[in-house]
């Protein structure tokens, strides 16, 4: 089985320098797509490799750059902005492909960039990860020592900067706008689309957001070539994925393995099964900000149309596990405690709904609940639906509450009829 | 045009707008926050929702936000959707959640959109049940009181105060629903507009606070249509009385004039009506001076009849601070010849050029409106922020219509205000200032230059020069220069809609003569260009359309023995001249009689003074910079004898046995008298309905018909409910009995409609949201270019002047908050007037060693020698000194002038003076 994103990381080892990341084969892709390939072909190799992002939308990565406006004409200067904001909870694949192997994002970048005619890149690093955002600054040092960014890079005409952003902190500086917003210096709000990023991004410019998972893929992709990429998938969307599981597993980890791997066999051989006198009850596929599956829906294919049919979605891939001793009351309280806290505060169903939700889950939760709080809550679902607010964290934020009143009704009710947490 | 479709009935509106501005020009009542008309649409609030269909056959639909949604052909919505209502109580009932509930105690309280806005989306009930968040306030300085916990997070008021006042100081902080909109600790809030936030707020968090030293809810105010008498832009105003004091100023929306928003001094300049400086009955004075005393309105007619006795012995001082009709009565008093226009030398000699040049042409006056539409701005001697706040403002809105196809082809309407302005990345239209002083919109311009007035009037010269022929063509003209005027021309040549704007207060004939050169070359050379010249006060324009000579005149017809009696109309002379001056003017005559609202120095030496109304007790007529006359009608009924001044000359000229002034009997036959006498004022008698005006048989009320306590307010002296005074001047009523629909422009009282309480109300009124009045925007223009008129005259260029060492060439300043008489007397405006100081620029204080503080000599010829400390003014050039004009404590000198400065000697031991 094939890891290309992460067969350079060692677990207890450093990332690689420059020169063991070259001697790994790395910046062949730059070299190969700088002097050998239009921006256009690096496009459609990108295309055809049936690469979705891997920032939680799944959006086709080849789509969503063909978008920009190309040649002549566009205006100057484009971005591409890596995302590293990762701040989902539940989630901590990035941080191991920033820590583990800055080269190939930075290498990533420089293709991407490079499809995109664009002259600026920016990684915009979560503040907490100091630690990535150290290796990285050093790797973007180090390539630039090795003529892989500046001006004609490696004879080629084409210029490219790549600056280091570490992020001030906020889940919502992650979402793409509210993140170019952050890089402006302003109040990370999100904006309105359209207009998208692609024709009016960062300063008004034409500007790609992709995620650091998505970028550690290009290389590759340019290397081998788009059926290699698709062929190392079980299902439509091409490529591997970073699995993970978090929650009362044997062995939370991470785990690169291919598109459509199941949910069972990443919770079952993978993480181990569930730890002693637990059992699994259900599960986040895809990070804070999915929907619950249920048991019955353990074989799902982890893969974005799979878990889309199952009724929830493959977000980031980092799945968070539910057992059957943990109240599942108590755990999507605690996740809306985190949507209530990171709301930006701009539009009103988000900032004012979520607080108002975390409150009846905190009250069912004490034994406080009363009849029709489920219904309200049915309600505040409704209210912070897709497009009723202004982006999609809201939407996000009532994903695993509205399939919990569902999965886990019962379990309401009893919070609530018997006037406690029947799990305390 | 497009068509749409609302709950299945087509509509026709105009292209590009938003479904929420189509709708409510339609007249539907649908819910927004914040939104705002001249703000547009940011999608935050998502009260807006409305069902949008895919075709006839789509039954299911979904929730859009109408703000944030183009009314393109063929789209079809429904506002009365019940998923699209429930959505929307829904919405409200969240913005409910923390709020406190206080509207007994809140000063927004039956003028509040959020209650206006709940009652409209029918959410009643609060369903939550846990503990509200909660804010702490601050303290915000004297305009305006913060209440944080009513806030609903509309993000207006950063909205207004910091995107499109340019003000730096209040933001929004904090994240989820604990998001804080203030400063980032207590202060003042600087900007100049702040004030319009308790306008644009759409709770009681802003509220103003000169308004909550004497409140009284909006139902219960007075109010009368009236027009800002703190500068010459003539915003329009509601001003609002009870039980005798004025109690606050509203913005009037007028879509040619002020808009939506006024400015600090127009809105909290009020408070000198109420002030105990105001001159309430008639005073005498004894012969020797001394103090005034009280007497009757029979005694001061007998001492009138006195002074007056012998005609041809008179003669009159008129006022820029009075309205038309005052100071046409006193010409009428005097005669044409013995009428003196109470401005200074330079002041008289300056308007009168400017207001030749506009009638001249070829360049037209343009008005707010118009101006808001200019994409290349070039600006001449002017202080626009601080001598036309509103204008300043609008400045601040222009954009480039390169940067607006830009948008467009980026599918982005101008009203979709965050994208747009991402897309223009905040880039104005190009906006060149050329000064003496640093002005207030320096930090906005393309491009600035400070130099001599004379050198900024050659460079304007050069502007025309290179418009014309190609080059600056103007000796010794510095390369830099040359360079900056080619700059200025290219780009005034390359705008659609280029604009001069000049005016009275650099000083300046030559600037204002080189403003006028550009606009006739950008007219003969691109056939396109407007030009506007900024006058000091309410009336000034009005005052040098009715001529009049100059005080300097005026005391030399005393001096000869033409005269020996004085009338002096609402004018404190010692703000007009040198003090010497003003006391041999004032000495040489042997009687004066002063009309005036305020006690000041001049009155302070009458032996007869007539209590005159302000603009809040009296009608009249002003005439603003652009040329517009404007009425402002009385608000409330004074106390005691005061009168329009209008009324008290009328007195004098019956008493002195004449009869021009017998057939004056209300407003409207002052006005046709001055209309007959001098046709430039034709237009005045089209400004409103004539005072005999009904509506179906009825006058239109100054109180809402909600105002309480009509028959308690006199309790304590009579039980019975007293007859409301009669106006015979207007249509309007001083009750609130009368016509309860909409009023013609002109007279619209308050902006109130069933279920809008708010200021918002004003959608109602208007032909299109953010348009004219429904009837067109009040006002007329008394000046339009002539036809086809060229002139040819070349005009004079001054030559670069230089000065001899030891010399200064001190120029004015302006303060929005110090300049104007009036405002400065209001308590609010008080605490934000600077203490009186001389500029310098940092590198001529060094080389004189005077720090900061330090106090100078100043000594300018023939006045009065002033000692007065130093303020470093970064941008002053070298050898220039600035002195702010009319501030409390600093003696009136004509600006610009060469004066010479002293440095005391310093005490060793402190350095100070
Ligand atoms: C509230 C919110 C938070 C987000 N946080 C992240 C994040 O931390 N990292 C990320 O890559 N994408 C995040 N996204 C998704 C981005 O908006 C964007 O879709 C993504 O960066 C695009 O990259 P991709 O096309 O490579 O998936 C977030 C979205 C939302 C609504
Ligand atoms: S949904 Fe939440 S995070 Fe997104 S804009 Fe609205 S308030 Fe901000
Ligand atoms: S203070 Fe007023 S204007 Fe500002 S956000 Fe709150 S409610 Fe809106
Ligand atoms: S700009 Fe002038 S007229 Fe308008 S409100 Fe201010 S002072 Fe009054
Ligand atoms: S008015 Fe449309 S979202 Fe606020």
């Amino acid at each position: 089985m094939e890891t290309p994103i992460t067969k350079n990381i060692r677990a207890g080892n450093g990332p690689p320098d420059l020169k063991s990341y070259e001697w790994a084969g790395g910046y062949r892709a730059v070299r190969k797509a700088l002097t050998g390939m239009t921006p256009q072909a690096v496009q459609d190799a990108v295309t055809a490799s049936n690469l979705k992002g891997r920032g939680g939308a799944g959006f086709p990565t080849g789509k969503k750059w063909a978008f920009v406006p190309m040649g002549a004409e566009a205006r100057r200067p484009k971005y591409l902005v890596v995302n590293a904001d990762e701040m989902e909870p539940g989630t901590f694949k990035d941080r191991l492909l920033l820590e583990g192997d800055p080269h190939q994002l930075i290498e990533g970048a420089i293709v991407s960039a490079y499809a995109l005619e664009a002259e600026i890149a920016y990684i915009f690093v979560r503040w907490e990860y100091r630690e990535a955002a150290r290796r990285v600054a050093r790797a973007i040092v180090e390539a630039r020592g090795a003529g892989y960014l500046g001006s004609n890079i490696l004879g080629s005409g084409y210029n490219l900067e790549i600056y280091l952003h570490v992020s001030a902190g906020r889940y919502i500086c992650g979402e793409e706008n509210g993140l170019l917003d952050a890089l402006e210096g302003k109040r990370p709000i999100p904006r309105s689309k359209p207009p998208f990023p692609q024709t009016c991004g960062l300063w008004g410019r034409p500007t790609v957001v992709n995620n650091v998972e998505t970028i550690c893929n290009i290389p590759h992709i340019v290397n081998n070539g788009a059926d290699w990429f698709k062929s190392l998938s079980r299902s439509e969307d091409g490529g591997t994925k970073l699995y993970g599981a978090s929650g009362r597993v044997k062995r939370p980890g991470l785990w690169e393995l291919p598109m459509g791997t199941s949910l069972r066999e990443i919770i079952e051989e993978h993480a181990g099964g569930m730890r002693e006198g637990f059992s699994f009850r259900a599960a986040q596929p895809g990070g804070a900000s999915t929907e619950f599956l249920p048991k019955e829906q353990i074989d799902v294919k982890m893969d974005f149309d799979s878990v889309q049919k199952a009724g929830s979605r493959l977000g980031t891939g980092t799945i968070i596990v539910l057992d059957d001793r943990t109240c599942p009351v108590g755990a999507v309280h605690n996740l809306e405690m985190f949507f209530a806290r990171e709301s930006c505060g701009w539009c009103t169903p988000c900032r004012e709904g979520l607080p108002w939700v975390r409150e009846i889950l905190w009250s069912i939760e004490e034994g406080r609940g009363e009849a029709g709080d489920l219904e309200r809550l049915e309600t505040q679902c409704w209210q912070l639906a897709p497009g009723h607010t202004f982006c999609a964290l809201a939407p996000g934020a009532v994903e695993p509450l509205q399939s919990a009143l569902k999965i886990f009704r019962e379990d309401f009710d009893r919070h609530i009829r018997e006037k406690r947490c029947p799990w305390k | 045009m497009a068509t749409i479709y609302i709950d299945n009935k087509p509509y026709v509106v105009k292209d590009r707008q938003n479904l929420l501005q189509v709708c409510l020009s339609l007249g539907f009542d649908l819910p927004y926050f914040c939104w705002h008309p001249a703000m547009h649409s940011v999608g935050a609030c998502r009260q807006c929702a409305v069902k949008l269909f895919r075709d006839e056959k789509d039954t299911r639909g979904k929730i859009i936000m109408a703000c944030m949604t183009l009314a393109k052909d063929g789209i079809r919505i429904s506002i009365d959707d019940p998923e699209a209502k429930k959505f929307r109580a829904g919405i409200t009932e969240f913005l409910m959640t923390c709020h406190p509930h206080d509207c007994p105690v809140c000063d927004e309280g039956g003028e509040c959109h959020l209650q206006d806005m709940t009652v409209m989306t029918g959410h009643t009930y609060r369903g939550y049940r846990f503990r509200k968040r909660t804010h702490r306030n601050q303290y915000l300085g004297p305009f305006l009181h913060h209440e944080m916990n009513r806030c609903i997070a509309c993000y207006r008021c950063v909205r207004f105060y910091c995107d499109y006042a340019g003000g730096r100081d209040l933001n929004a902080f904090q994240c989820g629903n604990r998001v804080y909109f203030g400063r980032h600790e207590d202060g003042v809030l600087e900007n100049i507009f702040s004030g319009n936030l308790a306008e644009v707020c759409p709770t009681g968090v802003f509220t103003d606070k000169t308004f909550r030293r004497h409140y009284t809810r909006k139902w219960d105010l007075q109010t009368a249509p009236s027009v800002c008498v703190h500068c010459a832009l003539g915003c329009n105003t509601i001003p609002g009385e009870r039980y005798g004091t004025l109690r606050r100023i509203h913005n009037r929306y007028n879509g040619e004039v002020n808009g939506y928003f006024l400015c600090d001094r127009g809105r909290y300049g009020y408070e000198f009506v109420n002030g105990n400086r105001r001159i309430r009955g008639p005073l005498l004075r004894g012969p020797g001076g001394g103090e005034a005393r009280p007497c009757t309105r029979g005694e001061a007619l007998s001492r009138m009849e006195e002074a007056l006795h012998t005609p041809g012995r008179l003669i009159g001082i008129g006022s820029p601070r009075a309205s038309l009709e005052s100071n046409f009565a006193l010409r009428t008093l005097v005669g044409k010849d013995r009428f003196f226009s109470g401005v200074s030398e330079r002041e008289r000699k300056l308007s009168a050029a400017a207001l030749e040049i506009l009638q001249r042409g070829p360049a037209r006056t343009p008005s707010l409106h118009e101006i808001r539409r200019a994409d290349a701005v070039f600006i001449i001697g002017e202080d626009v922020t601080n001598t036309a706040p509103i204008m300043a403002l609008t400045l601040l809105q222009l954009v480039p219509c390169k940067k607006v196809a830009l948008a467009r082809s980026l599918q982005i309407e101008p009203w979709d205000d965050m994208s747009f302005r991402e897309a223009i990345q905040q880039e104005c239209a190009p906006l060149y200032i050329a000064s003496a002083a640093p002005t207030g919109l320096d930090d906005e311009a393309t491009r600035v230059y400070h130099a001599t007035p004379d050198d900024v009037a050659r460079l304007a010269f050069a502007v025309a020069h290179v418009l014309e022929s190609g080059v600056p063509g103007m000796e010794g003209l510095p390369e830099n220069v040359s360079g900056l005027a080619g700059e200025i021309a290219c780009a005034l040549k390359e705008a659609e809609r280029p604009l001069v704007i000049s005016g009275i207060g650099g000083g300046s004939l030559s600037m204002i003569e080189g403003a006028a050169a550009i606009s006739r070359a950008l007219r003969s050379v691109c056939g396109k260009g407007e030009l506007s010249f900024l006058f000091p006060e309410c009336n000034s324009m009005g005052l040098a359309l009715m001529g009049g000579r100059s005080l300097a005149e005026a005391r030399e017809v005393l001096r000869e023995g033409d005269a020996d009696t004085l009338v002096i109309l609402e004018n404190d002379l010692f703000i007009r001249d040198a003090k010497p001056a003003v006391e041999e003017l004032l000495k040489s005559a042997q009687h004066i009689i002063v009309v005036d609202h305020t006690h000041n120095r001049t009155s302070e030496r009458a032996e007869l003074v007539l209590p005159a109304s302000t603009f809040a007790e009296g009608s009249g007529t002003l005439v603003n910079s652009e040329g517009r006359a404007q009425r402002f009608y009385r608000v409330f009924v004074p106390d005691g004898d005061i009168r329009e001044s209008w009324r008290w000359i009328q007195d004098m000229i019956s008493i002195s046995g004449r009869g021009e002034a017998a057939g004056w009997k209300v407003l409207d036959d002052i006005a046709g008298a001055m209309a007959r006498e001098m046709p430039e004022f034709e237009a005045v008698t089209r400004i409103a309905p004539p005072a005999d005006f009904r509506i179906s048989g009825e006058k239109i009320p100054r109180q809402p018909h909600r105002a309480s306590g009509r028959t308690a307010m006199h309790a304590h002296t009579d039980v019975h409910e007293p007859m409301p005074s009669d106006d015979l001047d207007s249509p309007l009523a001083f009750t609130m009995e009368g016509y309860g629909g909409q009023a013609p422009p002109a007279l619209i009282p308050r902006f109130w409609s069933p279920g809008w309480n708010s200021v918002q109300a004003v959608n109602k009124f208007q032909q299109e949201i953010a348009g004219p009045l429904k009837g067109g925007d009040p006002g007329q223009r008394l000046i339009e270019p002539a036809e086809g008129v060229k002139s040819a005259s070349p005009d004079k260029i001054p030559e670069a002047e230089g000065l001899r060492p030891g010399e200064w060439l001190l120029v004015p300043l302006y303060h929005t908050f110090g300049t104007e008489e009036m405002s400065v007397l209001s308590s609010s405006v008080a605490e934000r007037v600077p203490a009186p100081y001389l500029a310098l620029c940092p590198e001529d204080a060094l080389s004189l060693g005077i720090g900061e503080g330090e106090a100078a000599e100043l000594i300018a010829s023939g006045e009065a020698q002033q000692r007065i400390r130093v303020r470093y003014l970064k941008g002053l050039p070298r050898g220039v000194a600035g002195l702010p004009v009319s501030l409390p404590g600093v003696g009136m000198i004509d600006l610009p002038q060469k004066v010479s400065l002293v440095i005391p000697a310093k005490t060793a031991d402190t350095g100070k003076v």
